[in-house]
């Protein structure tokens, strides 16, 4: 019989990867925001991620809602767990959701809302690269429940990701608008994608480092031979995709460095899959500990399996409505 | 034991607030892609502008309430892993596949239209554009559909196992746990009620404009379908709730006990409690107005049925029964009220006044709200009523929430309360304002902006006001 709960885990994987590809280009921008001069190229901004923050936001919504689904012990352990950095996100993305209507509906208090807008994308993404680095970092387990308490989330570890993440939504943010928009702004943000790009590449090479530090068996996964002949690829191509990110970049093409900057976002989350395979919980919970029964797993790959397709085909008809440069006055 | 018993506290009274608020925009939102969706198959069928205009002016309410329930809805998928752990570990396995369901063929549907709904008029062409409006609309109600089949699966489960390790596991049949006992009655009461909602909420909007130009064109047509919407479907409601009643009172007595206020047993007919104050340290209801055995002759349709009270349930089972005693109250009132609004319009259509009769006008103007109390308060007595339990009569809520302290919980809680009453109360104030411009002949698109002209496809032309 094939292992519905491998299979499980590639979608929830899948989930998480087709997120950070659709919604941290929009949480980026929502960084950026303003360093974007009041007017014209906020409103460009803004209207480049209008029609599409929704759908993108979904795919958060299919991670949690399959992780209970597909894994509910790991849903019920670790969403306790992050308490405080899961919290601040739900928040954030509150702030910046509302914004993008509210600002224009009420232009006299626009100001306030590009506020929120910036507060809510940053804190939101700071959140999920802090929930990430604590879940890498480890988690208290006792039984069938999370036993810490509600600040062991916090570290210098968990810390350095929230800011990676805050980092590499910026550069697929400031990749997004070199492709959707020209001039004064498509100038602008192609400098910020160059910087964030190195900044970027030494985060990584940062949290790659301290990730080996956590746990002994993440050490042994990456740096075990022969094992390491393939992990070693990771890194390889990581520089090798920087580098073709670079050349796109001053070959001043639209779309590539944003496919290159997704690129290296694959590889990082290539990188972390390697390290906590075939848990759910590193070192403590195991994806088949975690799984749902068979008959919940079967029930849902049904639907699964008919519907992701259709979702991702009616996604990309809407990217593909909303295509080519966008203006000012645009959809709004 | 005083720290964990002020955590789950904190716990139910975030959760009823953050459910409480997300709750409100659903109900708009469901009802106004319909009513939205009708709008533009009218404007496409007939031709009027007076469809195109209205269509354009609640598509800005629908934009500014959908993104408000997207929001808070993000916040409750998460809330059971946060605040409900053991619940959800326990459930998980029964009632996430349905919620995943609901991401998969109502959430992704709802999401990746809508942005083509609000935005793409220009871009892709009428009948593709109404196709997305369908889209969004029939999204909004199979989101109804799953919520409420865990939901009601929660109220009264069936078709599931129960595992060594504690879960509940789903048995052989998905359909005997999504269409659960009171699935179909909820569902049913449910989506009425949401477009109950919206039909008032667009009938005080149309009487308020009616009040300031008896001429407008868009008020007198919002007003007439508003009130059409009532007539017909209040007592459609009613009788959907009293099917529900019936149904609670087969799987759920206890509740319906609260609901009525039967601290006691009648072994010979129980009398209809229309108002009094419910006391539960002494368990009577004071200063009762009551019909005699009416309540026997609704529930049971025979005078002396005996019907059981709450001295029947020990303490440790009963819901408080106050808050749920006002609420159904409250719920049932605001009904009643519905259709008497209802009657009212057909009266006054019959008299050809329905856009002159100055007190009809008011009085829907007054009701404008009146469906999202009743909305909230329905809730309040189907949730409290089913305490102390999660999922009714085998887990009880006290077992069910996060290994949280105290403080954590109460941190959030209150960020919660700061940033819901703040965004969403500037939220509130902004479809306020957009209610109150009357409108338009040449309503604006959703900017603001003038009707634009380039495209990949031609505008479409909006003729005048007048249908």
């Amino acid at each position: 019989m094939i292992d519905l709960t491998v299979i499980w885990a590639g979608i929830i994987g899948f989930a998480i990867v087709a997120y950070v590809v659709m919604d941290g280009f929009d949480l980026g921008i929502g960084i950026l925001f303003p360093l974007f001069k009041v007017g014209k190229d906020r409103d460009t901004a803004m209207n480049s991620i209008a029609p599409v923050w929704d759908g993108n936001e979904t795919w958060l919504v299919l991670g949690g809602g399959g992780l209970l689904a597909a894994f509910p012990l790991a849903y019920a352990i670790i969403l306790p767990a992050l308490y405080a950095p899961l919290i601040a996100m739900l928040l954030g993305l509150v702030l910046r959701g509302v914004a993008f209507e509210f600002r224009w509906r009420d232009p006299a208090h626009r100001a306030i809302w590009d506020h929120a807008f910036t507060g809510g994308s940053a804190v939101a993404t700071f959140a999920q690269g802090v929930a990430l680095g604590a879940l890498l970092q480890g988690i208290s387990v006792q039984g069938r429940a999370y036993s810490g308490g509600w600040w062991e989330w916090l570290s210098p570890f968990s810390l350095l990701t929230g800011v990676a993440l805050m980092v590499g939504y910026s550069l697929l943010g400031a990749c997004w608008l070199n492709w959707k928009t020209e001039g004064g702004l498509q100038r602008q943000v192609v400098t910020y994608a160059g910087r964030l790009g190195i900044a970027l590449l030494i985060l990584i090479g940062a949290v790659s480092l301290a990730t080996l530090t956590l746990e002994a068996s993440y050490q042994s996964r990456w740096l075990s031979w022969p094992g390491v002949l393939a992990t070693a690829q990771v890194p390889l191509a990581t520089v090798i995709v920087t580098a073709l990110f670079y050349r796109s970049l001053s070959r001043q093409r639209d779309a590539q460095p944003f496919l290159w900057a997704l690129a290296l976002f694959g590889l990082c989350l290539l990188g972390l899959g390697i390290s906590i395979w075939p848990y759910v919980i590193p070192a403590r919970v195991t994806i088949w500990e975690a799984a749902a029964p068979y008959r919940s797993q079967l029930f849902m790959l049904i639907g699964g399996g008919i519907l992701v397709p259709v979702i991702l085909a009616y996604t990309a008809w809407a990217y593909w409505v909303f295509r080519g440069k966008v203006g000012s006055e645009g959809y709004h | 034991m005083f720290d964990s018993l002020d955590a789950l506290l904190l716990a139910r009274a975030q959760f009823a607030f953050t459910v409480s608020f997300h709750f409100l925009f659903p109900a708009f939102s469901i009802g106004l892609a319909s009513y939205l969706m009708i709008l533009e198959g009218l404007w496409l069928a007939t031709g009027k502008g007076v469809y195109a205009n209205l269509f354009r002016y609640w598509l800005k309410i629908f934009a500014v309430v959908f993104a408000m329930g997207v929001v808070s809805g993000i916040v409750m998928s998460y809330q059971f892993g946060t605040n409900w752990s053991v619940f959800s570990d326990k459930a998980g396995p029964v009632i996430g596949p349905l919620m995943a369901y609901e991401v998969l063929t109502a959430f992704f549907l709802e999401a990746g239209f809508l942005g083509v709904m609000l935005f793409g008029i220009n871009k892709v062409g009428r009948k593709l554009h109404f196709t997305a409006t369908c889209a969004v609309a029939v999204g909004t109600f199979i989101s109804a559909f799953w919520i409420l089949s865990v939901n009601s699966w929660m109220q009264t489960p069936t078709g599931y196992e129960m595992g060594a390790n504690g879960q509940f596991l789903p048995g052989p049949s998905w359909i005997a746990i999504i269409f659960n006992p009171s699935f179909p009655y909820r569902l049913v009461h449910t989506v009425l009620a949401a477009y109950l909602t919206t039909a008032f909420a667009v009938g005080g909007v149309g009487a308020w404009h009616l009040l300031k130009d008896r001429t407008n064109p868009g008020a007198r047509t919002m007003f007439s379908m508003a009130m059409w919407m009532a007539a017909i479907v209040a007592p459609i409601q009613i009788f959907a709730g009293d099917m529900h009643g019936l149904n609670t009172l087969e799987h759920q007595p206890v509740k319906v006990m609260a609901m009525e206020g039967h601290y006691d047993s009648h072994p010979d007919g129980a009398p209809l409690i229309l108002f009094g104050i419910p006391d539960s340290a002494n368990k009577r209801v004071d200063y009762a107005i009551s019909i005699p055995k009416a309540s026997s002759l609704i529930l049971k349709h025979d005078l002396n049925a005996p019907m059981k009270g709450l001295d029947r349930v020990p303490d440790g089972d009963k819901p408080p029964v106050g808050i749920v005693f006002w609420a159904f109250r409250v719920m049932v009132g605001i009904g009643f009220a519905m259709l008497g609004l209802g009657l009212w319009s057909l009266v006054a259509r019959a008299r050809r006044k329905l856009h002159d009769w100055t007190w009809l006008h008011r009085a829907a103007l007054v009701m404008g709200p009146a469906g999202f109390i009743a909305v909230l308060a329905g809730w309040v007595v189907t949730e409290v009523g089913r305490q102390p339990f999660t999922i009714y009569g085998l887990l009880r809520t006290a077992n069910s929430a996060s290994p949280l302290d105290a403080p954590a919980v109460a941190a959030s809680l209150l960020a919660f309360v700061l940033v819901y009453f703040s965004v969403f109360g500037m939220g509130i104030w902004y479809l306020l304002y957009l209610m109150k411009k009357p409108p338009e002949a040449h309503e604006s698109t959703l900017d603001g902006a003038p009707i634009r002209t380039a495209g990949i496809t031609p505008a479409p032309a909006i003729e005048g006001g007048e249908g």
